[in-house]
């Protein structure tokens, strides 16, 4: 049930995402998500891609900082409320979440919802034991 | 994976073990010459030298060199470019100069006994650390005007290796060849070996595909961590050498297998230790300025000269029974030390901080700036992947902790720029450690 994302360091100057994602679209890698967290100096780059192994080697190859990380990806009801009920069962279990984007396309009626936990089995076991669904990796890589 | 130590040679018996006395008689014996062909051929030292109404018979003991003036990289780029050659240029053979980065190069010239002698005592050290007629050697460094890949190679021929003169650049090669011609030993700056260590990891290449055992890494100082390091990621045995163009080159100094001090080849050259300020002798098991007089070389003799390079001297015989003093690696520059609000600052102690964070050393460059009165010291720091973390809260934490070390070893404050990899520059592998952006006075 987990979902691997890459993450990219990059410094905080003109033309840094577009090299990126230039260099990825040129290799024929589909961004599924994305997000970008920064400070005045530098950035994280997030990335769930179609094809982890062919985007993970161009952007080692072409010299950038990479790591791979264990996500998950969850099905969020799409109506007011809707991630309140997801994350207040992980609340009540003392499961932090380090960071959270959400999916630009919804695979149903549902939105979707990656999240990156502090302890992902803990995570995964309050999910699964308060009914809530997790998108399997090779879903989420072609969705 | 680091190699065992390989058994300890001794190239040359006759000089390298001398008895000390025997030493001190030959040392007085060649100086006295060089004094001489000086005030005879050399007309800039012949003035300073009736500036301080000096006259080669005064030198009568090794102690009378203190009356003798020093030579100063300054001097040299004033008899730019021939005018600090004790020969005539038709028995000069081989000119070769320093890096012109702060100003006009020095140029040295060799005559043929020269370069007879530079081969001689390369091979010494290389024997020293190990290196012998079986080895395939690879040289990473530059050919050119810098010495490091003529004097390397020469003395790596005597000795009987199979040399291989790759010089510098395309990295990625490198490892090829060494991979494809079973290369035993390198030959490279120490912070390029670094490099190499890494690429070797991020190119998947595993330890057993290389077959190196011994590395002789010179022409920049490095710490023993340094050493540590790329002992581990190249599977070697690495040992230091000491040289300057000015003086002859690489060959100055050089490690035995006991990695415990470089020895000088004290029949060639003459050291002394003084305070940079003072110039008076400096006690040699504190550190000081070395100082170094030629005591063979034609093309070029030197007197005194101030090498720049702080360091401690280590006297008496050696387990490997070599009896000359050896000199500590490099602890910083008399030159470089940065003065920054009023603190010294050492490179070599921002590298010791980093070296702490993950255990091993990341590219870095110090810049030092000034925004109105005050000096700014920023340390920019690349983030490879053993520095990164996909989480940004210890990305910054990262960030404090070093500013917070460095604080602490350098006595003030200093901000520290992440910056993505492979942007720093770095040239023939010797990486520019310093930037200096505040105005000239």
């Amino acid at each position: 049930m987990k979902v691997q994302q890459l993450s990219i360091f990059m410094e905080n100057r003109a033309g840094r995402l577009a090299e990126i994602m230039q260099l990825l679209g040129d290799a024929g890698v589909n961004i599924r998500a994305l997000s970008l967290a920064d400070t005045s100096d530098f950035g994280i780059l997030r990335l769930i891609v179609n094809d982890v192994d062919k985007a993970l080697q161009v952007l080692r190859e072409s010299g950038h900082t990479v790591s791979l990380t264990d996500v998950v990806a969850v099905e969020v009801p799409d109506h007011p409320g809707g991630l309140a009920s997801v994350l207040n069962p992980l609340c009540q279990a003392g499961v932090n979440v380090e960071y959270m984007y959400a999916f630009v396309e919804k695979a149903t009626d549902k939105a979707v919802v990656i999240f990156r936990f502090e302890d992902i089995e803990a995570a995964l076991g309050v999910l699964a034991k308060a009914g809530i669904s997790v998108l399997p990796a090779e879903t989420v890589y072609t969705l | 994976m680091t190699k065992e130590r390989p058994q300890p040679a001794i190239w040359d018996p006759e000089f390298e073990c001398m008895h000390v006395d025997a030493l001190r008689a030959l040392q007085l014996e060649r100086l006295r010459k060089v004094v001489r062909r000086l005030r005879n051929h050399v007309p800039y030292y012949r003035q300073k030298m009736q500036i301080v109404g000096v006259t080669p018979s005064d030198i009568r003991t090794l102690e009378d060199i203190r009356k003798l003036p020093f030579t100063t990289k300054e001097d040299l780029r004033l008899c730019y470019p021939y005018e600090a050659f004790a020969v005539p240029l038709e028995k000069v053979v081989r000119i070769h100069a320093s890096s012109g980065t702060t100003g006009k190069s020095t140029v040295v010239g060799y005559t043929r006994k020269d370069l007879d002698a530079w081969t001689h005592v390369v091979a010494r050290f290389l024997v020293a650390g190990g290196l012998t007629s079986k080895d395939v050697l690879h040289i990473a460094f530059s050919y050119g005007l810098f010495t490091g890949g003529f004097g390397l190679h020469y003395g790596a021929e005597r000795v009987g290796a199979a040399v291989i003169p790759v010089s510098a650049g395309r990295s990625e090669r490198q490892i090829q060849l060494m991979k494809d011609f079973g290369s035993t030993a390198l030959v490279c700056t120490p912070s390029y070996a670094v490099y190499l260590g890494e690429l070797v990891q991020t190119l998947g290449v595993k330890p057993q595909d290389l077959k190196l055992r011994v590395g002789f890494f010179g022409a920049e100082a490095w710490s023993n961590r340094i050493r540590e390091e790329i002992q581990a990621k190249l599977g070697l045995f690495a040992t230091d050498n000491y040289g300057l163009s000015e003086i002859i080159g690489p060959g100055v100094a050089g490690e035995c297998v006991y990695q415990n001090g470089m020895h000088i080849s004290e029949d060639h050259f003459y050291p002394e230790l003084i305070d940079p300020d003072t110039c008076e002798p400096a006690d040699p098991a504190k550190s000081g300025e070395l100082v170094l007089t030629t005591l063979t070389k034609e093309a070029i003799p030197l007197v005194r000269y101030r090498t720049r390079d702080i360091c401690t001297l280590l006297p008496g015989t050696c387990a490997c029974g070599r009896t000359g003093v050896r000199m500590s690696k490099i602890c910083g520059r008399s030159d470089d030390m940065l003065i920054i609000r009023g603190a010294n600052v050492f490179p070599s102690q921002v590298e010791e901080v980093l070296l702490d964070v993950k255990g091993t050393l990341p590219h870095y460059q110090i810049v030092v700036s000034r925004e109105g009165a005050l000096d700014q010291l920023e340390v920019r720091v690349e983030v490879s992947e053993e520095f990164f973390f996909d989480e940004m809260k210890k990305l910054q934490e990262m960030e404090r902790h070093i500013e917070h070390k460095l604080e602490n070893v350098l006595g003030i404050r200093s901000a520290v720029k992440l910056i993505e990899p492979r942007t720093l520059e770095r040239s023939e592998g010797k990486a520019k450690r310093v930037l200096d952006l505040r105005p000239k006075e």
